[in-house]
């Protein structure tokens, strides 16, 4: 069963998050919550696996909720 | 000119009953003429079981309501020798277009995969099904069959026994009294069946209104089925446009929650909105129009005592994919068979139990689509409202977007796994025909294969002998070239199988090899027998 990644696997991070937000740069909150909304939709079906789907969402509300 | 569901179809007539000196005891009544009543009363007429209808009505169906009839339902309605008419007069349409804001973003296709007699879906108002259905009733009356409808005959009172119900009956002349062994609640969402029982109804109310309007009109429009998410003419709502017979075409504006109800039901209202949806310039007659609010509810059981429910009475949901008379069909479908067997004395009454677990199990599906449809049509919160729009915006330019848009997912049969009816499955063989799975029509030679299934328990043996005959068990042997199709559906990469199909059709159980024990132990579980 395939897992979800926690070691860090992005090359270049300081690239990445530059990238991300100056994806989000001069947006409106409405804006920028549409852009967060489609960028999950788009990565969650790059990775298709429910069962990871299912973890992230777990961690990510165990984040939230800790 | 009169419309269909203005003429009394099944006017009052004073019946024997009436001037018994005691209660007449039926073997089966069945309350309530809409789709699930008259679908049940013909089931169990055809199969023998004598039966009566009683309804406080004498009409059809006051406007279009259910307009999607399924392919399930549909050869349901084959089986009982009613689907054609139905077909020939209803509207099959297979695309359906997506819009949101002022654009197309998809359409879709629902064309099933060839070698299925009946299509996804057809239109057509419940009062032309209700019709045909009491035509047929006439039909079947004049070749002696035990049905009869009584119009203007409203349960007044209900009394539970051991073995038979009481039945107080209101009447234009009068009320009467009336015992029926076996009681069947097809009264509708607001059951009042199951309000004089004191039965429960729980679940969750969508705090959201809907206009529907049916109008006449010549219309440019093509036969599909058109869905808007938050369109320039109901801003922050969603709208669908549906084709039905002679010309009628179903509109459905969500409205919200706080509104003025009568205000918005003023003809002239209405006129206002369908024109700033179909154009300033459109022509039409309103035919009839309503403003509902709904539910996903059901009863905890379906089953009190000698009394069964079925339908909107046993479960009720949002009207987004056509799952309420879709289902309460096959809650029909389900129940007469499994009736006949009891008060014939082949089956104990544990097998009315399994109506009970067969049918709430489709509730439950039922329930659980036509929310999900809801929630993202009518998103109760900021972040769904986020989410649904932008699973519409990526939906435009990318096709992993379109399986996420619901704005209902259409009825589909429930296959009832873990069903106590269910027998032994087989490995190897196809998933879509397992244990609990209703038939899957397939071409023949000559003819179709659910037409072969009938009704009856049946041992189907594709390329394999039955060398015996078997009691209450009638054998269809097929070779295994008559199609592709019903290789694919029945056999696949086996060279032979053999069913035991139910009296509706669903697989019983399945074998590669022929084993009299085997059979004859499944059928006895398949009635609940062991």
């Amino acid at each position: 069963m395939p897992q979800l990644t926690l070691h860090a696997n992005i090359p270049a991070p300081d690239d990445f998050y530059e990238a991300l937000l100056a994806a989000h740069e001069g947006l409106s909150k409405a804006q920028s919550d549409a852009l967060n909304a489609r960028l999950i939709l788009l990565l969650a079906n790059h990775i298709g696996d429910p069962g990871i789907l299912r973890e992230a969402l777990e961690k990510a509300a165990g984040q939230s909720a800790g | 000119m009169t419309r269909i569901f203005e003429t009394p179809i099944y006017p009052y007539q004073r019946s024997a009953d009436q001037d018994a000196p005691a209660p007449v005891r039926h073997k089966v009544v069945v309350v309530g003429a809409g789709p699930v009543g008259l679908v049940t009363a013909v089931d169990l007429a055809h199969q023998g079981v004598p039966v009566v209808v009683v309804d406080e009505n004498d009409k059809v169906s006051f406007g279009s309501r259910a307009i999607c009839f399924a392919k399930r339902p549909l050869e349901i309605l084959d089986r009982l020798g009613c689907g054609q008419q139905m077909v020939d007069k209803g509207v099959t349409w297979n695309l359906g277009k997506v819009f949101f804001h002022d654009r197309e973003i998809y359409s879709f296709n629902l064309l099933p995969g060839e070698g299925h007699r009946r299509p996804a879906f057809i239109n057509l108002q419940q009062y032309h099904f209700e019709k045909f259905l009491v035509d047929h009733i006439r039909h079947m009356q004049a070749d002696g069959a035990p049905i009869e409808i009584r119009g203007r005959n409203k349960v007044s009172a209900v009394g539970l026994h051991n073995d038979h119900v009481t039945l107080e009956i209101d009447t234009p002349e009068g009320s009467y009294n009336i015992d029926a062994e076996w009681l069947v609640a097809c009264d509708g969402a607001n059951s009042p069946i199951r309000k004089m029982l004191g039965l429960g109804f729980t679940g969750q109310v969508f705090e959201d209104n809907f206009l529907i309007a049916d109008v006449v009109m010549e219309a440019e429009f093509p036969t599909e089925r058109w869905f808007w998410f938050d369109p320039p003419f109901n801003k922050g709502q969603s709208a669908l446009l549906h084709k039905q017979p002679d010309n009628v075409w179903r509109i459905d504006m969500q409205l919200g929650w706080d509104i003025d109800r009568e205000a918005e039901l003023k003809p002239e209202n209405i006129r206002r909105r369908l024109h700033a949806m179909l154009g300033s310039d459109a022509k039409f007659e309103l035919e009839w129009t309503s403003i509902y609010t709904f539910q996903c509810a059901r009863m905890e059981h379906f089953r009190k005592g000698r009394v069964l429910f079925a339908g909107d009475s046993a479960h009720q949901v949002s009207p987004f994919g056509a799952r309420g008379a879709n289902s309460g069909i096959q809650d029909a479908d389900n129940l007469a068979w499994k009736l006949r067997a009891v008060i014939n004395g082949e089956a104990p009454e544990a097998l009315l139990d399994s109506y009970c677990h067969e049918r709430e199990q489709a509730a439950d599906e039922n329930i659980l689509n036509s929310t999900r449809s809801t929630e993202f049509i009518t998103p109760k919160s900021e972040i769904s409202h986020i989410f649904r729009d932008a699973v519409l915006d990526l939906a435009e330019h990318h096709e992993f977007a379109r399986p996420l848009v619901n704005s209902g997912r259409l009825s589909v049969p429930t296959i009832h796994d873990g069903s106590p009816l269910n027998g032994p499955d087989a490995a190897g063989l196809p998933a879509e025909t397992r244990p609990g799975a209703p038939a899957v029509d397939a071409p023949l030679r000559k003819g179709w294969l659910l037409d072969r299934l009938g009704d009856g328990f049946k041992l189907l043996a594709i390329g394999i002998d039955v060398p015996d005959e078997l009691a209450g068990i009638e054998v269809v042997q097929l070779a295994t070239d008559e199609s592709d199709a019903l290789a694919a559906r029945w056999l696949g990469g086996a060279g032979r199988a053999l069913y035991l199909i139910r009296p509706d059709q669903h697989v019983a159980a399945r074998w590669l090899e022929y084993d009299r024990d085997a059979i004859t132990a499944a059928h006895d579980r398949a009635l609940a027998r062991q």
